[in-house]
């Protein structure tokens, strides 16, 4: 790559649309604080034929991190071995709001490292009557400043022939800081070879999240900050004050202010929207309005993806040599990809909601009314959107509790969320809902099954309150929690961005899920074709007999070896293994062996029920799965296997079991450690078993 | 007196912390001593609220308004 370039800028300036329109690569956009969680490389191509790789970095109002999201910033600017570590920083501003912004900008160029100044949203100045002299600025600062607006398309070349223009030679850099801590960042100069004061002062601050200090140079760094008194806050105070003493200078006569009256707009409608009763029953109204287009509108999409696998099993059965790859192939990994792809229009209308909502400032809004209740059970404001995030997949919103900047709130967020009933369990309840509770109208409106589901729901969000409380006492932490975010003004939801959002959440939930699922049903399928020794032999051997008699039932016989075969097979044997554990909670071996698959995904039940109930029956009936589910009996009571007490028992733990590998690994990821994740699938498990077998010996 | 003794609608200049920690996350969103701020509402159960500082919204919790002196 000929340049690399970094963006650097406050949150909300317009970061994500800016590297959309450099790179012409489209991702997710969010309009709260920290959404861009995930480091994005993008790439474009300057006017003279060179490449550049744009690296888009997390959104922080100064070089000091408030949250993990924020410490990459430094992170990354610090270290000129990072793979990121840029030749050039395009430095984003909100132009509305110059002086807050620049902050960040003054410290940025402190570092060292060539920077063009992007004013963006520029077009809106003039609305609120500030005009800004980009050229007696750039004389000023010695770096190119461009205006722009990104969300317009406005001053895009002219930015990218900055960045191809930009060196070091001309930036001034007329902010000492050397009096902050005099003997301090002398000593470190000295220690690390830096030449930069600035670089100095902030490696005293932040090197303990330096990865390429090794233990001993910690340790120096540690020892000169002890023997010079060196004090993170009281210096940092007295920079920030500094800094912006001298940045009214700077600003001065670049920024005329007719201020006229700002956001006029954005407060009429936040004197409704936050409103004390309307700001929450406008927030239920559009809660409702989600579960309702999750639920009503996705029904027909997911029985056209649900029709469309069928007919491709039946294809193939048709069209395909009978054998054992072809039964693999079509029972195995077809059924268990339909099993995956019918979620499609559930998630994508979720993340539609979620993008827009972001996308329009009222997340933070939102973020802004709960605060209040969350902080009381042991959360934060911004729980509430992995909360929400959450009925969808656990995985995103575990990375979006990273813009929580309280440890212990951040902790106890990513602990609840896989609490909340994600779109995996939704099949799940579902079949087992119809199973179970029956199709009626109480009161001429109300559904049952529609109101059972609905308690599931409202049982997961009671449980993660719960469990958060229960936290918040045992979680011992000197951090202080707190709450300090910007209000973005109301716009308009970038509807390509919505579109975009649906369809990679979609693609990356078919991918992740799709490995997994696939996975498991070749496993499965092969585990339960097969089972140890000559015991199938010994089956064929024993029906032989009968079989060869021509008045024999043959059908008949044929289904009792296929069940025989099931339950002595390597998954048969599996699940009889499991099944003095699970009797309490009313579960059979065959359900056994649906808890040990599910385990590393939920959806996998409905795929190993319906690979357990078709090798079983064999596969000439087309009775659906619920069907033969509802007629499986018991073989040692008699007695239905799926019964209200079992359905429920079944229902409730899969509410609250971890059964989902992708979030341990994304707990794993996100708390750099086994301790949390295994903590999780700990507490989850025991709840999920005491709750299903309470439900179970009570109901029985 | 303290910034979280307003009501809405009501402003005051910054003149000092109570509270070093909350004082350098507050001042580089722009709560700086000689700013002007207005408090501008109340979360619907009363906390946080949203100031109006340095030319945009920024909410915080009581407790945090609670640490910014004003005049």
């Amino acid at each position: 790559m000929d340049i690399k370039v970094a963006l650097v800028g406050n949150p909300n300036t317009g970061k994500s649309t800016l590297f959309n329109r450099l790179t012409g690569l489209n991702q997710k956009i969010g309009n709260f604080p920290g959404v861009t969680v995930d480091k994005k490389i993008g790439y474009a191509k300057l006017a003279d034929g060179r490449q550049i790789q744009i690296t888009d970095l997390p959104g922080t109002y100064s070089l000091y991190p408030k949250s993990a999201d924020e410490r990459i910033v430094f992170q990354v600017l610090a270290d000129a071995k990072n793979s990121s570590y840029p030749d050039v920083i395009v430095l984003l501003v909100d132009a509305t709001n110059l002086k807050r912004n620049m902050l960040l900008y003054s410290q940025v160029a402190d570092l060292g490292i060539p920077i063009v100044l992007a004013l963006n949203m520029i077009d809106l100045n003039e609305k609120q009557g500030i005009e800004i002299d980009a050229d007696k600025l750039a004389a000023k600062l010695g770096v190119q400043v461009v205006p722009i607006s990104a969300r317009n398309n406005i001053g895009i070349n002219a930015l990218k022939q900055a960045i191809a223009h930009t060196n070091m030679a001309t930036q001034v850099s007329d902010f000492e800081v050397s009096f902050l801590a005099p003997d301090a960042i002398r000593a470190i100069k000295h220690k690390i070879g830096a030449t930069r004061d600035y670089y100095a002062l902030q490696v005293l601050h932040q090197h303990e999240y330096l990865a390429f200090f090794n233990a001993a140079e910690q340790e120096e760094i540690e020892s000169i900050e002890q023997s010079n008194g060196f004090e993170s806050s009281k210096i940092q105070a007295a920079e920030t004050i500094a800094r912006y003493k001298h940045l009214s200078n700077v600003l001065a006569d670049v920024v005329i202010d007719r201020g006229k009256n700002k956001y006029s707009f954005s407060d009429k409608l936040d004197a409704v929207l936050t409103h004390k009763l309307w700001g929450f029953v406008i927030f239920m109204l559009l809660l409702f309005v989600i579960f309702n287009a999750i639920f009503a509108w996705a029904t027909f999409p997911m029985e056209w993806i649900e029709n469309g696998f069928g007919w491709l099993a039946g294809f193939g059965h048709e069209h395909l040599p009978e054998g054992m790859l072809t039964d693999l192939l079509l029972d195995g990994v077809v059924a268990g990809l339909g099993g995956i792809f019918v979620f499609i229009p559930q998630i994508a209308i979720l993340f539609a909601f979620i993008s827009i909502l972001e996308d329009t400032g009222y997340m933070a809004r939102v973020t802004f009314m709960m605060d209040k209740i969350m902080s009381k059970v042991g959360l934060n404001g911004k729980s509430v959107v992995p909360m929400i995030g959450g009925l969808a997949c656990a995985v995103p919103s575990i990375m979006a509790a990273r813009n929580i900047e309280n440890w212990k709130d951040r902790m106890i967020t990513i602990m609840v969320t896989p609490l909340i009933s994600c779109s995996a369990r939704l099949p799940v309840y579902i079949l087992l809902i119809s199973l179970v509770i029956p199709s009626e109208t109480v009161f001429g409106i109300i559904n049952l099954q529609g109101l059972a589901l609905m308690v599931m729901y409202l049982i997961s969000f009671v449980a993660a309150i719960l469990v958060a409380w229960v936290m918040k006492v045992i979680i011992k932490s000197k951090e202080r929690s707190y709450f300090i975010m910007e209000l973005p003004i109301y716009r308009m939801p970038r509807w390509k961005n919505v579109i975009y959002t649906m369809y990679e959440k979609s693609k990356t939930f078919v991918f992740e899920a799709g490995k997994v699922i696939i996975a498991i049903s070749i496993i499965l399928w092969v585990m339960a074709s097969f089972g140890p020794g000559n015991r199938f032999e010994k089956i064929d051997q024993k029906y032989a007999s009968a079989l060869a008699d021509p008045a024999a039932n043959t059908s008949h016989i044929k289904t009792l070896i296929a069940t025989e075969k099931l339950e002595n097979s390597y998954v048969g044997l599996l699940g009889h293994a499991v099944e003095p554990v699970i009797r309490p909670l009313g579960y059979d071996w065959k359900i056994g062996i649906a808890l040990i698959t599910s385990f590393a995904a939920r959806e996998a039940f409905v795929g190993t029920m319906a690979t357990i109930y078709s090798v079983d029956g064999g596969d000439e009936d087309s009775e659906t799965i619920r069907e033969r589910m509802a007629g499986s009996i018991n073989s040692k009571t008699g007695m239905p296997v799926y019964t209200f007490a079992t359905g429920i028992s079944l229902m409730l733990f899969y509410a609250f079991a971890m059964q989902c590998m992708s979030t341990v690994a994304i707990v794993y990821r996100e708390t750099k450690g086994w301790k949390w994740p295994m903590i999780q699938l700990g507490y989850m498990t025991a709840m999920a078993y005491v709750a299903a077998l309470i439900a179970y010996q009570l109901l029985k | 007196m303290k910034l979280s003794q307003l009501n809405p609608g009501e402003q005051g200049t910054i003149v000092a912390f109570t509270d070093l920690e909350m004082s350098v996350k507050l001042m580089e969103m722009g709560c700086l001593p000689g700013e002007l701020v207005e408090v501008e509402r109340f979360a619907p159960l009363g906390c946080p609220i949203a100031i109006r500082v340095a030319g945009y919204q920024l909410c915080l919790r009581k407790s945090e308004a609670a640490v910014i002196i004003i005049q």
